[in-house]
Formats: structure tokens, sequence, C-alpha cells
């Protein structure tokens, strides 16, 4: 049981300071418009990919740095000590990306990785549809076979950075006469291919981060099929093993900001920081929090040992989310009336508290819903029977369907 | 970083629990919460001595065989898993440790007869209900006897050689009181666990001596807090182990219950608390070991997450079983009695949970 660098950490951890002390004027920050700060992490990105610090576990081969696991989390950990925040190629770099180099066809690979990695082009992932989400394979995007060709028709939807990407992951049904999970097919669509119309969807929580997708008679090649025919929901599989292991990344202020929040906050005769309720609130949802940095340690350590992570994985989002949203709702509760102002110049930590709260319901939701990571949890992990489904064997154009 | 037991760990685990499943079957446990007359299994832990286990991390000098902590959180989670009726905690992670973080070396020398199992532990800090602080606490040393009563005492009856919590001069500091003295006089009381030894102490002039300074209580409590969430993880991972093989096999309404989702998100949150908690003991285990001054809040956050823990699996645990668990047969009621038990035996988790808070406020003062 050692939690401190070994040597080799140790050395990596200086390095990688040195590198963004090196270059702390070209460092993202979390403040600006969404194209300016999309403008700032390209570069970054680019700066990143010419010095070994862009997707540290890929082999050489792929542009990556051959690293570990552990020397991404460190470089990770030193990024936000310096408070870069994550955004914009998280889909494309952790999802869409390993998936293009597992099927795509070597010309493909060539085409797109490099590119991807330096921030050039951005990928979204173009899987959820007004009647399937946590069902995901009740798409019903109609792929249809045309000589060489696919013609896709549909609607995607929650489209996260579908407005600046280039290039999507596509899930579409080729074959409605299959049982539901038979009938798919996974692609990858350029954006600007015509007949793509894009319509950004605005959010409870006031900004525009994903989007509608329509495809009319988008035509598309079969080169573009990644996997065989009717294989979609394997690779769909394949690509969110990968989002999982992203999830769970640390949220919200760390403790000592929390702790100077509450010194400064009025309670009876004396300060939130005293207040017995509030402490003992507090120190349930820190030892939770905590409790999944320190669970992601030990992925790690399983990880170097030779293991393959497994859906275990799946805790962090599922703790995350709910600790937040109650965290940010109780600091915000001791404002008193205060706390109704939503203000960066005003209300505490410039705002984020406040969208804290008004994010946590979404990450409740995406890529995976709080009752679909417990399934996943009770079943995958634990091993206990799934749930009696009435579509399964049946076509999936005869399935029940609803809203 | 390695967060995890090592290989020769998980083989000390793996003889761990083939001992346990030999020596400390379920009967072993019920025999002693059966009769109101025993303290603990004697034969256990005579066992116990005899397999090393209470000289585990004492020194060589000292009979002991000098391995870490961490090495002792194995056999601690062992422990929780079969709820072993022993004074292992109060002996080894309290007197033990008390012993070689702050005692002379005559006081030292006790440490030799734990290692041979001729003495058992145990601390004597509260004097009734409340969470006891230094203003209000009544047991004093005059002219280096003890006067007082302590209630309850956990393995207080099993016990030889107490730390009790006393005002000496201006200080309240801890003192080993020999409790074979006939000044000495103890009781059983009943417990929510009677697998486990409770007593009354009363001290009437009793011969004692200052141990540590007025820090220790403190320190001590600490370290006993990461090796108590152990046995607490223990504990709350059979819950789910049993509750999950039985939600397999039980059939309601022409399916396992198990399949049901409000007892399949029930014990996906078992899991999931369950994890939360080994992750900090982990890293209470660590700081323990490196003697990292992040230890307070390492401590509190690991006794939290695992009082948590325990005490929802074993409360889900019967409500997974339905009637059957409520059953003195059932052995469900044994963990709810323990994870009980445990949550009080060295301050309420209400009382941790502050202390937690207070640890972060102070290592907050530090980065500042
Ligand atoms: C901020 C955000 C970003 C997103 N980004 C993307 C993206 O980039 N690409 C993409 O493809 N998708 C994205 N999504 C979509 C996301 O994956 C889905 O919203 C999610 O899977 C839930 O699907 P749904 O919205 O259709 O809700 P539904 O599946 O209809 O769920 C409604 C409710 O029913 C519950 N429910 C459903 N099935 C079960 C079950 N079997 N057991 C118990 N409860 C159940 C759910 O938990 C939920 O509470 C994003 C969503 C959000 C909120």
């Amino acid at each position: 049981m050692d939690f401190s660098d070994t040597p080799e950490e140790a050395a990596y951890r200086a390095r990688a300071a040195a590198f963004l002390d090196a270059h702390a004027a070209d460092l993202p920050r979390p403040t600006g418009g969404e194209m300016d700060r999309l403008a700032v992490a390209r570069r970054w990105q680019a700066i990143k990919a010419d010095h070994g610090y862009a997707c540290i576990t890929w082999p050489r081969e792929w542009g990556g740095a051959g690293g570990t696991a552990m020397e991404q989390v460190i470089f990770r950990q030193e990024e936000a000590r310096r408070g870069v925040p994550i955004a914009f190629f998280g889909i494309g770099l952790g999802l869409c990306l390993p998936t293009v180099i597992r099927y795509a066809p070597a010309e493909q690979r060539e085409r797109f990785v490099g590119p991807a990695i330096r921030g050039e082009q951005v990928w979204c992932q173009l899987f959820s549809e007004p009647a399937a989400g946590s069902d995901l394979a009740g798409v019903r995007t109609r792929a249809v076979r045309d000589g060489d060709d696919w013609i896709l028709n549909g609607q995607k939807l929650w489209t996260s950075g579908a407005h600046y990407s280039d290039y999507g992951l596509l899930i579409a049904r080729t074959d409605p006469d299959l049982p539901k999970h038979k009938g798919l097919t996974m692609f990858w669509v350029d954006l600007k291919a015509p007949g793509i119309e894009i319509r950004p969807i605005h959010q409870m929580s006031g900004g525009v981060e994903f989007n509608e997708v329509f495809f009319n008679d988008v035509r598309i090649s079969d080169a573009q099929r990644l996997g065989e025919v009717g294989e979609g929901w394997k690779v769909a599989i394949f690509a969110l093993m990968n989002e999982r292991v992203e999830g769970g990344k640390d949220r919200g202020l760390p403790a000592a900001r929390i702790i100077a929040i509450a010194r400064a906050t009025p309670a009876g005769d004396a300060t939130l920081a005293d207040d017995g309720a509030f402490r003992a609130a507090f120190a349930d949802g820190y030892v939770r929090m905590r409790g999944v940095s320190l669970t992601r340690y030990r992925t790690l350590t399983a990880m170097s040992r030779g293991q393959t992570p497994g859906p275990e994985a799946s805790i962090g989002k599922l703790v995350m989310a709910s600790e937040l949203q109650e965290l940010s709702r109780r600091l915000i509760e001791a404002q008193g009336a205060y706390g109704l102002i939503d203000d960066e110049a005003l209300s505490m930590a410039d705002g984020t508290v406040h969208h804290d709260l008004l994010h946590a319901p979404g990450i409740r939701i995406a890529g995976g819903t709080d009752e679909i990571l417990r399934n996943i949890i009770a079943e995958r992990v634990l091993g206990l029977p799934a749930e009696p489904r009435v579509d399964k064997d049946i076509p999936f154009s005869q399935a029940p369907k609803g809203i | 970083m390695n967060f995890d037991f090592s290989e020769d760990q998980e083989h000390l685990r793996n003889e761990a629990r083939r001992f346990l499943e030999a020596r400390c079957g379920i009967g072993v446990v019920r025999g002693v919460l059966d009769d109101g007359a025993r303290s603990h299994d004697a034969d256990l832990w005579a066992a116990l001595v005899e397999q090393g286990w209470t000289a585990l991390t004492l020194p060589e000098e000292h009979g002991g065989l000098g391995m870490g902590r961490t090495d002792l959180c194995v056999l601690a989670e062992e422990l929780g898993r079969v709820l072993a009726p022993v004074p292992f905690a109060s002996t080894v992670y309290l007197l033990a440790e008390a012993l070689m973080m702050a005692g002379t070396a005559a006081q030292r020398e006790r440490l030799k007869d734990i290692a041979a199992g001729r003495c058992i532990g145990c601390i004597a800090i509260a004097e009734g209900p409340g969470e006891p602080s230094p203003a209000r606490l009544a047991a004093e040393v005059r002219g280096g006897r003890l006067h007082g009563v302590k209630l309850p005492v956990v393995d207080g009856n099993a016990a030889t050689l107490a730390l009790v919590l006393a005002r000496n001069g201006g200080q309240v500091r801890l003192h080993l009181a020999d409790l074979t003295d006939p000044s000495v006089t103890r009781a059983p009381v009943d417990t929510l666990d009677p697998a486990r030894d409770l007593a009354r102490i009363a001290f009437d002039g009793t011969p004692c001596e200052p141990i540590g300074d007025e820090g220790l209580v403190d320190r001590l409590l600490d370290r006993a807090a990461v090796l108590i969430a152990f046995e607490q993880i223990g504990g709350a991972d059979r819950c789910l182990e049993t509750s999950v093989e039985f939600a397999k096999m039980r059939y309601a309404f022409g399916r396992p219950i198990g399949s049901q989702q409000a007892i399949k998100h029930k014990l996906a949150d078992m899991y999931v608390n369950n994890q939360i908690a080994r992750s900090n003991a982990y890293y209470g285990a660590w700081a323990l070991e490196s003697g990292s001054d992040e230890l307070p809040s390492a401590a509190a956050a690991a006794r939290v997450a695992a009082c948590h823990a325990y005490w929802y699996a074993a409360r889900e645990g019967i409500q997974t079983h339905g009637g059957i668990g409520f059953t003195w047969e059932a052995d469900q009621h044994l963990h709810y009695r323990r994870a009980l038990q445990l949550d009080m035996t060295i301050g309420s988790p209400r009382a941790w949970r502050d202390r937690l808070f207070s640890a972060l406020e102070a290592q907050a003062d530090e980065e500042l």
C-alpha cells in the first residue's frame, strides 16, 4: 500500500510540471465564449501533441506517447492544479477515435487519428435519439443500402458538441426485421455532408452544449462502416467501455475552498463552519467524493498489475453527480435568500457552485443515468439476474413503442 | 503509487481466512452471543495468540513479529467478516498501540505479555450517556490512585490491563491500570451486541500510572479508527455477499427477487458504499503505515465511510431477506448488532464526522 509517487512517477511529474510551467501562457482557462475557448484548446492540444502529452497512453504509432495510465493521471493532476479545464476533445479521443482505430481500415486511421490528437478535428457521439437513450439499442435512424453507399434518414438527439464537431460516430438501424440488438450497424459521418442539419438545444443550465442532428437522405459510402453490418451493438459496447473508464472525474471545489466558503458564511451567531448540521453533512459527502477519487487509484493499480478495469468503474459518476448536486445545494441554501443570486460577480467562488447545481442534473443523466448505472453494477458486478424483457427476441419492427 | 495490498498480504489474507473458517464458524459467535456469562471465546483467543496475531505488529525485542500496520489491516478485515467474538481490537489496536507509541521502557515490557496472550486490554473513556468531553470527565487520579466509574467499557470484563482516561493534576490523560487489583469492581452490562463484551468498571483508589501526553488519546483513536474500519468492511462485504446469494435464489412473482430493481438497486448501493469505504480505508492504512500528517483526516474519513457502509449493509441485509431475516436463527442480526457495536466503540460516527471536518480545517489552514 503506497500512495506516494514511485521515483519514476516523481520524475514524470517533475517533467510534466516543467513543461506546463514553460507553457503557462498557452494554458486554457475555463472562462470566455465557447469559440474562443475552443481556439485556445486546439492550440494547447497541438502543443501537447508535439511534446508527447496528448493521448499519453496511446501507442506511439498512433501519435500517442506509449505511456502508462498512471502517467496520464499525473499529467492531468498537474494540468488541473493549474486550472486547465477538460473540454472539447474528451468524446472524440476518449470514445470515437479508439473505435476508429479498432475498426476502420488503415488509410482512414492515418487520415483521422493525427488531426484528432492535435485538436484540428473534433468528433461527437451520435448515439442517443428521441426514442433511444438508456435503451440505446432502440435507435430508429435508418441506414439503407444503395449500391456501395448507404442512405441515412432519422434524428439524433442530445449530441454534445455537434455544433463545433467535424465528424461523428453514428449508430443506425440497418435491418428493422431483426431483433433490436441485431439490426444495428456503426458508421462515421462527416457532419458537413449534404442533408445533415444541426440544431442546438437550449439546456436547463442556460447554455447550449448539445444538439439535435437531423439526417435527410444523407448519402455515405460503405467505406464509412465500422465493423460488420449487424454488429453495431458490439461496436457501441466497445466505444462505451472507453467512456466509463473516463467517467467519474473529480468535480466540484476542493475541500479547502469549501471550508473557506463555510467560514465566510454567517450562520446564527457564528459561521457555517461552526454549524453541526453542515459539518456532518459535508463530512458525509466528502468521504463519498474522496472515495471515488481513491477508487480510481485502486483501478489504476489494478491496471498497472495487468488487469482490465471492469464495470466497477461505473461507481464514479454515479456517486460524484449526486454528491455534487447535494453539496452545491447545501452551500447555496446556507446563503439564505442571497443564495438566489446567480451572478459571477456576486456569488461565492465566482458562481462555480451555482453552475454546478444547475449542471448536476445533466451529469446524473448523461452517459448512463443513475438508474442504469445501478442496473449495471447489480447485473455485471454482482451477477444478479437481468429483468425480464418483452422486446429482446422479436423483430424490432414489432416491438412495443411509446413516446 | 501502488494502492492495494501486496501479494504477500493477499497470501496472509488467504491463510487468515482459512484459519478463521476452521476456527470461527458462526457457532463460535453464537456460543458467546447466547451465553451471558462469557465475555469472549477463550479457545479462539488462544488460537489467535498461537498464530501470532497478537504479536504481529509488536517489535521483535518484545516477542513480536515486527510486521506493518497494513498487515494488521488484513487480519482486521478477516476478523470482521466472521464476527470474531474476541477482544482483539481492544488489545492490539488500542493497548498495544498505546504502549508502542508512548510507553516508557518499563511499560513496554507489557508488550511481551500481549504477544504471549497473557494480557488483554481495554480502553475506558465513557462515563455515561453522550459523547465524553474532557471538561465533563469525572474520573480522577489523586495521589497516584484512580477514582471513578467507567460505563461502558468494551472488553472490560475480559481485560487484565486498562487504558483509562482520567483527570490528573490539570490534565486529562490516559493511564494504565491493572484490572486485577482488588480496588477494581467490574460487572457485565447487557448490550446490543452480546457476542462482544461490555462492562461497568468502578475504580476505588486503584494504583495507576500515566501513559503518554494529553494528545495521545486522539492519536491513538485515529490509528484504531483505521484498523476498525477494516473490521467493518469485512462485515459489510459479508452482508453484501449473503444478500446477493439470497437474492438470486429466492423467488417471488415468478422470478428471483434479485431481478427486481428495488432489490437490485439496494444491493448496488451496498456495493458502492462498501467500495467507497474500502478506498477510504486503504488511504487510511497508507497514512497509518507511512506516518503521513494527513492521518487525522484519513482516519476520520475511513471511519465515517466504514460506519455508513456497515450499517447500511447490515440494515438492508435484513430487509433483503424478508421475514427470515428477522429471526434469531438467521445470522443477519449478528451483523446488525456488530455494526452498532463497532459504530459506537471508539466514539460514534456522529462525533467522527465532526472530527473529520476539524481535521480538514486543520489541513486547509496548513495549505494556506
Ligand atoms: C448533458 C448531456 C449530454 C449528452 N451527450 C450525449 C452525446 O454526446 N451523445 C449521445 O449519444 N447522447 C448524449 N446524451 C444522452 C444520454 O446518453 C441520454 O440522455 C441518457 O442515456 C438517458 O436517455 P434518455 O434521455 O432517453 O432517458 P430515458 O432512457 O427515457 O430515461 C428516462 C428515465 O427512465 C429511467 N430508466 C430508463 N430505463 C430504465 C431501466 N431499465 N431501469 C430503470 N430506470 C430506467 C432513466 O434512468 C431515467 O430516469 C447526453 C445527455 C445529457 C443530459
